[in-house]
């Protein structure tokens, strides 16, 4: 079904709203960073600097200090100090408290946060300030209530801290994902060396700042910045009694082949190639709304972004095209800007990466669309993009793009869409539009993805496990299943 | 009076519901406390493990697809048809040097575990699902699920107890296995595939391989059709590039940490073979 010519919907009228800035006075970054090692900040052992830049303006912001494999070994022995000494002694009750006062920070510096985590990554100024600022804030609230109610989490089971956990975070949702990984860490009673990510270390940094005005004690957390060296190092540290990643299925796969011998304990958050399936029954608006915030939300730097448009034969003409009408309006710029939708993509690397991958599919066949759209003249963009004449063999349907690409293929019976969803070495998520209630029960129980989002899509709430199947990694972030991966004798329970 | 010249069993291996010989021919002998010969127990090679891998993966949907109550019924099904072939369980033990005892204690002991874990079927979602109370008008919920095909790295000792303590619990959410066993403790082992093979368990649910552990687990730990290994029978020296073959598909190795105790009952040893699912729904009028 077309719309008729003079349908409002075909001809997007002038949708130019006023520049609405969000201040940036908020936020003071400093020319250097140390790293944050027993309490204070710290130059790195090597002497060695990288630099962070905005990559909406690639104007360079500060030179952080690059930690070495010295360094990483300090900030072991200061976690290792930590848990022997006061923390481990600690009683949850005032562990927990620690925590409460972490997550009220969190919330009353909310704005600073988020500024700079725009400013560091480039994601739009509305997601950082009503997403994930307000989450990281939850996740220490939320996790800070268990540390003293362990003992009803898993019956039956005594439990108990690994000790010190390593932590290595990626740069999509640099404080975000920092939450997610301190807090049940914490929460158990671990000890805690992190290590954020190379192109997104600031708000880390400026959290580093609230532990220490908590007055949490020196050695719990260490957070040490640097690339993959850095991580590698951590990785590699025999002085760690527990591994935890969130990053690409390649990288994870390296560190579970690097700590298997050792039989370390491990929780891997790995990529996905999410299907997002449409049936001829959905909510049309919604749908085409669920669809876009599920690839488009922070430019699609998202693990568990709905790649992967699966729309039911009888209706994937219209929703092709509604879809095309709703990203013509979507507006990429500043992500300073109150109404920006789409920011800046993360790097100079991803953006090769992005268009790399697009190249591909358009050279494989598959006929691409992209908004008309102006690209700033400085810092790395991609228009939101979509792929339509897909083949599951194409590699824009296989392998994870990590940025504002969609693909969209058909299917006519529900079957062909699990089997077509399922058809992927990952398992991290999945959305599912319809209206009629058993086929939502008879879809979610099939598909083999640890998220499945029906009617809604990219929703994250601290209560709420988050993992993956298959290549997607294993062990649950979020909820009661949550706390296991940090304590000894929970069992594998994610 | 003639006396009856005894029928010996031959000890093959279990694959898809069949009993088949290793296809490699190959056999290795396992001889009771006083040398004399039990059995040429069949030595499963590579391909025997390809054959088992596919026979799990085909049952597995269907498997998982039964509903809880109809897993717990086949399950307290096979623990009848052990209770029956009680005798032979204890032969198996005593041969290989079990005082009788101790080999009767063993096999009543296994019989009752594998009955515990078949009442787990429909249980086992209460005490590690959940309900979780987002803050949001969405109703979530987190529900366990099978992990898909599991090879489970049988332990020696104790021969049955130890084999059922990993397998109940591995099936009983709908995973299907390929077992691991080998020398004297494959005895009860092929006993036990016997068992299976006539207690409405489905063909390939279970797959038994006797074999040398050292040598078919780096297959198993390589093989990007399995989803998880059980290393709980392991044998220590395995070696750190055999466990890091499992990051080809992100397996999950479970069992066999220091201090692990191979003969736990526990829901959380169920859980180890589980994957947790979490649901959204919007809440609206």
């Amino acid at each position: 079904m077309t719309p008729p010519d003079n349908d409002p919907r075909t001809e997007p009228f002038d949708l130019d709203y006023a520049p609405a800035p969000q201040s940036t006075a908020v936020v003071d970054i400093a020319d250097e960073y140390g790293l944050f090692i027993d309490g204070d900040f710290v130059e790195s052992r090597s002497g060695r600097t990288f630099a962070t830049t905005n990559p909406a303006t690639e104007e360079h912001l500060a030179d952080v200090a690059e930690g070495s494999k010295d360094d990483v070994d300090r900030a072991v022995a200061a976690a290792r100090n930590a848990y022997e000494g006061h923390w481990g002694a600690l009683s949850g009750r005032e562990r927990g408290k620690y925590m409460f006062r972490i997550a009220r920070q969190i919330q009353e510096r909310a704005r600073q946060f988020a500024v700079l985590e725009t400013i560091d990554g480039g994601k739009p100024i509305r997601e950082s300030r009503d997403v994930d600022i307000p989450l990281s804030a939850a996740w220490f609230f939320y996790y800070a209530g268990w540390a003293d109610k362990l003992e009803y989490a898993f019956p039956g089971r005594r439990v108990a801290p690994h000790g010190v956990a390593g932590q290595i975070i990626p740069w999509n949702f640099p404080l975000m994902m920092a939450a997610w990984k301190l807090a049940p860490a914490l929460a158990t009673g671990n000890t805690v060396v992190l290590k954020p990510a190379e192109t997104t270390p600031l708000t880390a940094l400026l959290l580093a700042d609230v532990i220490r005005d908590v007055g949490l004690p020196p050695g719990v957390v260490n957070i040490v910045t640097g690339a993959g060296a850095t991580g590698a190092a951590l990785v590699d540290h025999t002085g760690i009694d527990k591994l935890a990643f969130t990053g690409s299925t390649e990288v994870g796969k390296r560190i579970q082949r690097a700590t298997s011998g050792r039989r370390l304990p491990l929780t891997l958050e790995l990529g996905g190639k999410a299907a997002h399936i449409v049936f001829d029954d959905s909510a049309v608006d919604q749908a085409v709304e669920g669809i876009v915030n599920g690839i488009y939300f922070n430019q699609g730097h998202v693990c568990c972004a709905g790649s992967r448009l699966l729309v039911q034969e009888s209706v994937a003409e219209e929703f092709t095209l509604r879809l095309k009408r709703r990203m013509a309006v979507l507006r990429l710029g500043d992500p300073l800007d109150k109404n920006t939708d789409v920011g800046a993509i993360n790097s100079a690397e991803q953006l090769r990466r992005i268009t790399d991958m697009v190249d591909a599919g358009v050279a494989e066949g598959a006929d691409l669309h992209q908004p008309d759209c102006d690209l700033p003249e400085r810092g790395y963009w991609y228009p939101p993009t979509v792929f339509t004449g897909v083949q599951q063999s194409h590699s824009v349907a296989r392998d994870e793009i990590f940025g504002p690409v969609l693909t969209v293929q058909t299917f006519r019976t529900p079957q062909e869409a699990v089997d077509k969803a399922n058809n992927t070495p990952y398992g991290l998520s999945a959305g599912i539009w319809t209206e009629k209630g058993s086929r939502i029960l008879w879809m979610a129980e099939q598909l083999r993805a640890g998220v499945v989002w029906a009617n809604t899509y990219n929703q994250f709430d601290p209560a709420s496990p988050f993992g993956g199947y298959k290549e997607s990694g294993f062990g649950r972030e979020g909820g009661l299943h949550g706390l296991a991966p940090y304590l000894r004798a929970a069992g594998r329970v994610a | 009076m003639a006396g009856h010249m005894p029928v010996d069993k031959t000890y093959k291996l279990f694959i898809g519901g069949a009993f088949p010989r290793s296809e490699s021919g190959r056999t290795f002998q396992v001889r009771s406390a006083d040398g004399g010969l039990l059995a040429n127990v069949s030595r499963a090679s590579r391909k025997d493990l390809r054959e088992a891998v596919r026979a799990a993966r085909s049952a597995q949907a269907g498997w998982s697809s039964r509903t809880a109550y109809n897993r717990g019924q086949i399950l307290y099904r096979v623990a009848e048809v052990m209770e029956s072939r009680r005798a032979e369980f204890a032969t198996a033990l005593r041969d290989t040097g079990r005082p009788a005892r101790s080999a009767r204690r063993e096999v009543d002991a296994s019989i009752d575990r594998w009955v515990w874990y078949a009442g787990w079927a429909d249980k086992v979602h209460h005490v590690l699902g959940s309900v979780n109370p987002v803050a949001g008008p969405y109703f979530n919920f987190t529900v366990p699920e099978p992990t898909g095909v599991v090879v489970i790295a049988a332990p020696d000792e104790p021969p049955l107890m130890g084999l059922l303590s990993r397998l109940a619990p591995a099936i009983v959410s709908g995973n299907t296995a390929i077992v691991l066993t080998g020398g004297a403790a494959s005895l009860v082992a092929v006993s036990l595939a016997e068992v299976l093979a006539t207690s409405d368990v489905p063909a390939g649910v279970v797959n038994v391989l006797t074999c040398d552990k050292a040598e078919v687990l780096p297959w198993a730990l390589s093989h990007l059709d399995v989803n998880l290994v059980d290393l709980t029978g392991a044998p220590d020296d395995l070696g750190d590039e055999v466990v890091a073959g499992a990051a080809e598909n992100v397996k999950r190795i479970v069992g066999g940490r220091e201090g692990s105790d191979p003969v736990e009952a526990s829901p959380y040893v169920i859980g180890d073979f589980l994957e947790m699912k979490t649901i959204w729904h919007p809440i609206g009028r």
